[in-house]
């Protein structure tokens, strides 16, 4: 991420920016990025109107155009309301959505988002989140996180590096089908008249044709919670519920258990521990 | 260049909404306040006890008070500049705004001598202050304004490399102390370093001498413009800059 700012330089390769080479020509790289470190680059003694001034002047931008901008990424980024609190006094989200507006204040072509929701509470980050979102149409989004979750919200694209090699990059959906062997499915089976015997439950799933295994995964007061494999292409879920219906029970859920990112992150990573494997995690969204 | 004045301009305003510039004028103003009264009062006993005896012996504002008066300003500035530039990058590397100014389309000499420039001018300012004193000798007497435009462009000059030296000081590490610490031993070495020539009059001790920043001020003190001077200081304000461009473009091979 600093690389592609020409924060920092590469030790061996080199990387573009919207046709531009870093090593080559970064001003013009430098002109078409804007950039959300982690921390907001504020200055706690300045005033929110005047800090962006004074960033949209760095970006090259002067007079009414600056003035205009300025208006408009207030508006856009909701900060309207402080503009003339010093950026010290700002709460959080504030400072997050200051550091939205500062980046693009002068309309780039790129914009790299390093962890923007790190450290805020769950309203901010669902606003941080909306926001990213609405400015996913004009510019194009490289969003760096250690939040699965929020990859699968936002995100469109996502590339998974582990420890500086690139493991695996494609869409959202494809990165958790590709990963998928036999299909799962989650099913709660309750009785009405007493308890369920979880063997007697376990040998009528597992007899649905096309039903490879079927495991009690969790004994609830009145009910049985399966997980269910089955192979892939066939569609057993019409059998089962009919096999739970016609054996007297009551079918509470049932439900493709789809591999959340964060499994498809760890296979791909080499199942090392989560805090190990996501030590640099940057994931992509475009638009 | 607008790149320049607007770092500058950001400078002198985080200078002068933070008590620090207040502290240091208030400071500068009471410390010289204080000089330039005890050189007031020793120029007028002296002048009375003259009388006294007697004598007429010549007695010249410039040389017994202006001139003291000055060699003591580049002393006390000396105490003033670690705290002039021990933020201009130390602040910036440890809030992580040095990356705003790195990824923004701005060449790092833009950066350092829009910081500089923002150091030069809060000097002046303290500067300014002296020349208020200074301003009452011209109402009661008539003393000769060039050796004392002089002593001011030395002491900016002086200054200058100073504050270059400082600037790159500060661009070393995030800490304010280290950057301040570190500035005040380099100038007050730069101060003492003229003591050799008291007592030793070997190469060494000239060399060393030379390189006192002192030493090359004992001129401008005097109303003298010697090209040499005045190429010492530029060379050492056109070196600390140097290094300071050359730490910033390090800082991209550093992670």
């Amino acid at each position: 991420m600093r690389i592609l700012t020409c924060f920092l330089c590469p030790t061996s390769g080199t990387a573009s920016v919207a046709g531009f080479d870093i090593l080559e020509q970064p001003f013009e790289v430098k002109k078409r990025i804007g950039y959300l470190p982690e921390t907001p680059p504020l200055y706690p003694e300045m005033e929110t109107a005047e800090y962006l001034r004074f960033v949209g002047k760095l970006k090259g931008l002067s007079g009414a155009e600056l003035e205009k901008r300025i208006d408009y990424v207030c508006e856009r980024c909701f900060v309207g309301d402080v503009k003339n609190k010093l950026l010290g006094k700002l709460s959080k989200g504030y400072r997050q959505r200051v550091g939205l507006a500062q980046a693009i204040i002068h309309n780039p072509d790129v914009l790299i988002l390093d962890e923007p929701t790190a450290g805020l509470d769950p309203k901010q980050i669902n606003e941080t989140r909306d926001l990213i979102k609405g400015l996913a149409g004009d510019h194009t989004i490289i969003l760096s996180t250690h939040i699965l979750p929020e990859v699968e919200q936002t995100c469109e694209q996502v590339v998974i590096i582990n420890k500086g090699k690139l493991v695996a990059t494609d869409s959202v959906r494809n990165l958790q089908a590709r990963t998928r062997g036999d299909e799962s499915l989650l099913l709660e089976v309750a009785s009405r008249n007493g308890q369920l015997d979880d063997l007697m439950v376990q040998q009528k799933l597992e007899a649905v044709p096309g039903v490879s295994r079927a495991l009690c995964t969790e004994h609830k007061d009145a009910s049985l919670l399966f997980e269910v494999q089955s192979q892939k292409g066939q569609l057993v879920r019409g059998d089962l519920a009919r096999v739970v219906v016609a054996s007297g029970w009551d079918l509470y859920e049932l439900r493709s258990a789809a591999k959340s990112l964060e499994e498809v992150f760890l296979q791909l990573t080499g199942n090392q521990t989560p805090a190990d494997a996501q030590e640099n995690p940057p994931s992509e969204l475009q638009s | 260049m607008r790149n320049t004045w607007t770092i500058c301009a950001k400078e002198l305003r985080s200078y002068f909404v933070s008590p620090i510039a207040y502290l240091l004028l208030t400071m500068f103003a009471l410390i010289f306040g204080f000089f330039f009264w005890n050189a007031l009062g020793y120029f007028v006993i002296e002048g009375m006890e003259m009388q006294l005896r007697g004598q007429a012996f010549p007695m010249n504002i410039n040389e017994q008070i202006i001139r003291p008066l000055l060699s003591n300003v580049s002393v006390v500035g000396l105490f003033f500049i670690p705290m002039i530039t021990m933020r201009l990058f130390a602040e910036e590397k440890r809030s992580g705004t040095i990356e705003l100014l790195a990824t923004s389309p701005v060449r790092d000499m833009e950066v350092i001598l829009g910081k500089w420039l923002a150091a030069m001018i809060l000097y002046s300012c303290l500067l300014l202050f002296t020349a208020l004193n200074f301003a009452f000798l011209f109402h009661y007497g008539k003393p000769d304004w060039k050796p004392l435009a002089v002593g001011y462009l030395g002491l900016l000059l002086q200054a200058g490399t100073l504050l270059a030296l400082g600037t790159f000081i500060s661009t070393l590490t995030k800490n304010q102390i280290i950057a301040g610490a570190a500035t005040f031993g380099v100038c007050l070495l730069l101060w003492v370093l003229e003591w050799t020539s008291g007592y030793e009059s070997a190469t060494w001790a000239q060399v060393l001498s030379y390189l006192s920043v002192i030493t090359h001020f004992e001129s401008f003190a005097k109303g003298v413009i010697e090209a040499k001077d005045v190429i010492f200081y530029l060379t050492g304000i056109f070196l600390g800059l140097f290094l300071t461009a050359r730490s910033m473009e390090s800082m991209r091979w550093r992670s």
